[in-house]
């Protein structure tokens, strides 16, 4: 395929490694943190993790945004999408995130209208289809998605449908990061930025990075070749002791980011005093909800909701995870009360958290050898 | 941090590494309350229902069904028969490449291929909503004839139901086949022995790519057609070829190439590993793959196998597999070995390796 093979050269990717090898110092243990499922999923579907020398170790961090969801934002959704006239629209990922007692997949096959979209505009389309149902659709990811929530909720508006509402779960890059830095017992030594996020905010927004905890930050691509040439970049600012936010994934990511989509979505969102994230707790200003001017696409308002919280298991430990502080099997509930089939923690939701796959690989996902 | 890869295994984690082993061993509990759209996908929750439902009520002493092979045989004054059956409702019923009708047929003539069985004769069994088209069902019914004729198999029995509207999409089909299983055939999931060869029979995922692209749901154009086929000459050639030294050979439908590695790694308790540069996809499908966020090895084929041979054979098998008319694109794509047991992994085109795991369920589309 053109322009994505010549990204995953293998032959680069091999001389990449050597130089990655030459800027390690042996003895010296490396944490980089990509910070979005992006890239853990590359990470993972490339094996990228077995060209790095033994030292550098990648912390997968909490930018997927289906696994942040916490379990009563789900229980709200799925309180709405059990009304009678109500077809209830989410991405694929997001139908097997479990919630207190069942996931999406589940209220589906209890009989819920609940429908697979691939983008918020299909879910329009489908309300202007049906104008005799309600049409909801439960709006998950970070400024990523987040504009084209925007723009498919002003399209409603231009179009007058009344029949489109939507759940805003949409969240921020920059406080749960801020969050995780904030901690004493923080172990990274580096972050691997997320590229499409930053296609939209741009690189200004992880300034504070280097500048407030001296951390670099490089923003990278997604393709196998971006990720290593981005710990590459991360690994020289380390040996040289240099320590700034840089652009790997120039390509697509402007400094400034997009200003169209970061104006429609001020015009469309107001952050959240406060917003639950799954293992990371309530983080302050870390969510987007509906602004006034769009408050009658807003399913909150429309339908009663539980709201309850329903908390995480006081034992789970995903924040220490996530922090590189400690082991996926260190932690009290890992392969008792957490499992990947009943999953309380982010590492655990997602097959490519750090605690999901260290259950399903066991020992080969610490040795990786194969005879 | 205690646990660089190269520090000695705690006690602690050794005990957590075992209870997860001895977990994940046991044979899964079906605990849904529900029947969900996971539990038809060929993944995990397919394999919960089995094992966990199925087997313990018809084959308690896990002498048959519990070898979870594509055919069961049973034996006859001393002649060797195998049966299978399988459903079909597939949406849309017409796709590029084949239809509802051809298909019924061949899944069922290829489930007794693979088991090492010359198709004899099959049942057939319809299920129409009130409403069909008589032109659509006459369309399927030819597919049918025709498609029997060409596998070389007697229609011997039928059966038809008509439901009310809404109670079926358009129609299901229920087919059942025996066959005569082949002398030369030794086959087993459980035959596995490390340095096995694993073959494919062809360029994989074209069933269900075409399939997705045919509802329409994506804005995706392609000519990408079912490769919908018999398969019996192809195992008839690796018989041929390999004799005692074919150790198994599936057809890579439901769940893919993927999933076919998987159930025999742990069947064999053996691990395979998979050289994904060496896996054929056409272009346009590992094109439509890439937009979709799906993994090819997982796409449903209905006109693939996957073989596994002793290292001996392996090349005759290739070669002949090769000169079978829909088989020529054949390729070797990995080898089992002793460790990780029961898991599969990919060495992949970039250089890394990854474990290739059962799918929890329906292979769902990623947003990021």
């Amino acid at each position: 395929m053109r322009f994505v093979d010549e990204f995953r050269d293998p032959g680069l990717g091999r001389a990449l490694a050597g130089e990655i090898l030459s800027l390690v110092e042996p003895g010296r243990e490396y944490k980089l943190m990509e910070v979005c499922g992006g890239h853990t999923h590359s990470i993972y579907k490339y094996g990228i993790d077995d060209l790095l020398p033994e030292n550098v170790e990648l912390v997968h961090g909490p930018g997927c945004p289906v696994c942040v969801i916490p379990m009563g934002r789900v229980d709200d959704g799925m309180a709405i999408a059990e009304n009678e006239e109500v077809i209830f629209t989410c991405f694929g990922d997001m139908m097997r995130v479990p919630g207190s007692e069942k996931s999406f997949q589940d209220a589906k096959a209890g009989g819920a209208d609940i429908r697979m979209v691939y983008s918020p505009l299909d879910a329009l389309r489908i309300a202007k289809a049906n104008p005799d149902r309600v049409v909801v659709f439960f709006a998950i990811g970070f400024e990523t998605t987040a504009p084209s929530t925007a723009l498919t909720l002003k399209r409603a508006r231009a179009e007058g449908i009344e029949n489109f509402l939507c759940i805003c779960n949409h969240v921020t890059i920059v406080p749960p990061l801020r969050a995780l830095l904030e901690s004493p017992d923080m172990r990274l030594d580096g972050f691997i930025g997320p590229g499409h996020v930053s296609a939209v905010v741009g690189a200004r927004p992880f300034e504070f990075i280097p500048a407030d905890y001296g951390r670099p930050l490089v923003i990278s691509g997604f393709e196998p070749l971006d990720i290593l040439q981005g710990i590459r970049m991360i690994l020289a600012q380390l040996a040289e002791g240099r320590c700034e936010v840089e652009n790997q994934y120039s390509r697509v990511v402007p400094y400034d980011g997009n200003p169209a989509a970061l104006a429609v979505m001020s015009e469309v969102f107001e952050l959240r005093p406060h917003f639950e994230w799954r293992g990371l707790g309530f983080i302050s200003q870390s969510a987007l909800r509906l602004s006034d001017a769009y408050a009658d696409f807003d399913a909150e308002l429309r339908y009663a909701t539980p709201g309850v919280r329903v908390a995480d298991p006081k034992a789970c430990q995903c924040g220490e995870v996530l922090k590189g502080v400690i082991k996926p099997w260190e932690c009290k509930v890992f392969g008792t009360a957490c499992t990947p089939e009943h999953a309380i923690g982010t590492c655990m939701v997602s097959p490519e958290g750090a605690c999901a796959a260290y259950y399903n690989y066991g020992r080969f996902a610490r040795e990786r050898e194969v005879v | 941090m205690s646990t660089s890869s190269d520090a000695p295994v705690s006690d602690r984690e050794q005990r957590i590494l075992d209870i997860i082993e001895k977990t994940r061993a046991r044979r899964p509990k079906f605990k849904s309350p529900n029947v969900t759209m996971a539990h038809g996908a060929g993944g995990k929750a397919t394999q919960t229902l089995i094992e966990g439902l199925l087997v313990p009520a018809f084959d308690p002493d896990e002498a048959g069904l519990a070898v979870l092979a594509d055919s069961g045989g049973v034996k006859i004054d001393e002649t060797g028969i195998a049966m299978t059956t399988d459903s079909f409702v597939v949406k849309p019923i017409r796709f590029p490449g084949g239809s509802i009708g051809e298909l019924a047929v061949n899944g069922t003539v290829n489930d007794l291929a693979v088991a090492g069985a010359k198709p004899v004769a099959i049942t057939i069994a319809l299920i129409l909503e009130e409403g069909l088209p008589t032109e659509v069902l006459r369309a399927e019914v030819d597919a049918i004839a025709s498609a029997a004729v060409a596998a070389g198999v007697e229609i011997v029995a039928g059966d038809t139901k008509v439901v009310e509207r809404g109670h079926a999409d358009q129609m299901y089909i229920t087919t059942t086949g025996i066959g005569a299983i082949d002398p030369r055939a030794s086959l087993s999931p459980r035959a596995l022995r490390p340095g096995d060869q694993v073959i494919v029979s062809g360029s994989i995922g074209e069933h269900g790519t075409a399939i997705m692209l045919a509802r329409e749901e994506f804005e995706l154009d392609a000519e990408i057609e079912s490769d919908t086929q018999p398969l019996w000459e192809a195992a008839d050639a690796l018989l041929g070829a390999a004799g005692p030294d074919l150790r198994c050979v599936r057809d890579a439908t439901r769940g893919g190439v993927a999933t076919v590695l998987n159930e025999l790694a742990r069947a064999s308790g053996v691990a395979i590993i998979a050289r994904e540069g060496d896996v054929p996809v056409r272009a346009d499908v590992r094109g439509a793959a890439e937009i979709l966020g799906i993994d090819p090895m997982y796409v449903a084929n209905e006109g693939r196998l996957v073989a596994f041979v002793a290292p001996e054979s392996a090349g005759a098998a290739l070669e002949a597999l090769r000169s079978v008319p829909g088989s020529e694109g054949a390729a070797a794509i990995g080898e089992v070995k002793t460790e990780p047991i029961g898991m599969v992994l990919v060495e992949t085109a970039f250089g890394g390796k990854r474990v290739m795991d059962l799918l929890a369920g329906d292979p769902l589309p990623r947003i990021c």
